[in-house]
């Protein structure tokens, strides 16, 4: 087969490579529908998804159970971000409470978060506080001791470069640290925040009165699969629109790390 | 200016595990003087600079700037490091000005001095660019610009350009050189080249490893007019050939 230079460029771009693969499965997905191979209840195909989500849609469910699932999630990471930063900081830079501190989070690390949910039921109830709790102990632990080890990979040159400037004390850690560590904090909170989207679906999954997650096992009790299939592909897509939203702050506010 | 090194002594670890890396390092440093400690890995040369920057304290002995005991880090002892130099995050300028901001020194006076001393260094078109944008020579300018800045004492060159390719090393003391004799700066290079000492130190201190210690100082009088020629010609080869010997008897006697 013959390709023009322009043709082969176009199809060695990642971004249509990456659509590219999506599209593969997703023609896959509706020949193996459109063929009668399998059963409609248990794989429906992609017309009765999209039906079954524009009916959600005009019902109201679906954005309602959107924004409740993302508010759980942007509640309960943005306590455990805006915490682990300064503790990861302090056990970065301080041999102390670094030793105090990293054991307990250590092991605390691989306790399951979903096995809290019982306690946490029993404690707080079954309303919003036990759903936000699951995500802040989901994230928490891993989020400070990552900041943690980006506070330590500090090239200590750069440390000691301001220290003979004449700095000392708080700006160095506003003005060397916290730059230098400010792209592997975004990435840390990148990553971590995939798995709060984990855990709020397991928390409504439990219990709950709205969200993506509490809708899957409604449609899961009345056999509706392109329900289910509705759910998992509008969790996706908010999981993916949040990681380019992270990239992008990235992209724009470190560009010199790039 | 008057920089007194006294019995200067510096063991790291504790007990059994404790090991001298420092023994009585005596010397002096004075006003527009440019000296050099050179030795191989191991001779402890850097802790020498460190000591005297105020990162590490001495174990023995004293270290007095004017008069002043030195007790810890501060802007009247310039360093160059050579690795990671400069903050990656701000351009060339930003970095020049880093210091000078660090001292809460006004804005006018900031840009003032930092477009001097980009200029002094020979980069005034590079201020907007940053450090992954330069070459590893034009790197180490602007870490030079940035210590001059807050104008210190002593400049402190822990092996400024150990990671530079030789043709660009050999423009870089070039310009050091050229630098030092135009703003009558005094600096203490640390180096474990002995063609870089030479050239650029009027005096050479030779340091021998476990534990590191002074064990030779040379006054090099040489005719610097011309770099490039000095570096061939016959009392440079010389004195550069008996100082080579002089640092492979040491570290043969520790075969």
């Amino acid at each position: 087969m013959v390709w023009s230079p322009s043709l082969r460029r176009f199809f060695s771009h990642p971004w249509v490579l990456g659509v590219l693969g999506i599209l593969t499965v997703f023609v896959a997905w509706w020949l193996v529908t459109s063929s009668g191979m399998v059963d409609k209840l248990f794989l429906p195909g992609p017309g009765a998804v999209w039906l079954a989500g524009s009916d959600q849609f005009q019902q109201g469910i679906l954005v309602a159970d959107a924004v409740a699932s993302v508010r759980r999630v942007f509640l309960g990471f943005m306590i455990s971000a805006g915490l682990a930063l300064p503790i990861g900081i302090a056990m970065g830079t301080n041999r102390t409470i670094c030793h105090f501190l990293e054991p307990l989070m250590a092991l605390i690390r691989y306790m399951p978060a979903p096995a809290f949910i019982p306690l946490l039921i029993i404690y707080f109830g079954l309303e919003e506080l036990p759903k936000v709790m699951l995500i802040f102990i989901g994230t928490f632990f891993f989020n400070t001791l990552m900041i943690m080890d980006a506070v330590k990979f500090v090239p200590s040159e750069l440390v000691e470069t301001a220290l003979t400037l004449g700095g000392r004390g708080l700006p160095i850690l506003t003005r060397v640290v916290a730059p230098f560590i400010a792209p592997q904090v975004l990435d840390t909170y990148r990553i971590n925040m995939a798995s709060a989207w984990n855990l709020v679906i397991v928390a409504e999954l439990v219990a709950a009165n709205e969200g993506l997650g509490k809708r899957i096992s409604l449609a899961q009790r009345f056999l509706r699969t392109d329900e289910i299939f509705v759910g998992l592909i509008v969790i996706g897509l908010i999981g993916l629109l949040i990681d380019l939203g992270f990239r992008f702050l990235m992209r724009r506010a470190c560009s010199w790390a790039n | 200016m008057h920089l007194q090194v006294s019995q200067l002594s510096k063991s790291f670890g504790e007990g059994r595990d404790c090991k001298l890396v420092l023994q009585d390092i005596s010397f002096e440093l004075v006003s527009g003087q440019f000296m050099a400690l050179v030795g191989s890995s191991g001779s402890g040369k850097s802790t020498v600079m460190r000591l005297i920057a105020g990162l590490e304290r001495p174990s023995e002995g004293t270290i007095h700037l004017d008069g002043e005991l030195v007790l810890r880090p501060g802007s009247d002892r310039g360093m160059v490091f050579q690795k990671y130099s400069l903050y990656p995050w701000l351009t060339a300028a930003q970095n020049v000005a880093f210091g000078l901001s660090l001292q809460g020194r006004g804005k006018a006076e900031i840009r003032e001095r930092t477009s001097y001393f980009l200029d002094v260094v020979g980069l005034a078109d590079a201020a907007r660019l940053l450090p992954r944008e330069l070459s590893g020579g034009m790197q180490q300018r602007v870490a030079i610009a940035r210590a001059l800045a807050t104008e210190p004492k002593v400049l402190l060159l822990d092996e400024p350009f150990g990671a530079l390719d030789l043709q660009i090393r050999e423009s870089m003391q070039e310009f050091l050189h050229d630098l030092w004799k135009s703003t009558g700066l005094t600096a203490l290079l640390i180096t474990h080249d002995i063609e870089e000492a030479l050239l650029l130190a009027g005096t050479v201190h030779i340091m021998a490893p476990r534990p590191g210690r002074i064990v030779h100082s040379v006054d090099v009088r040489l005719d610097r007019s011309d770099l490039r020629h000095l570096r061939v010609s016959q009392p440079f080869l010389e004195l550069r050939e008996e100082l080579a010997v002089r640092l492979r008897s040491l570290d043969g006697s520790l075969l």
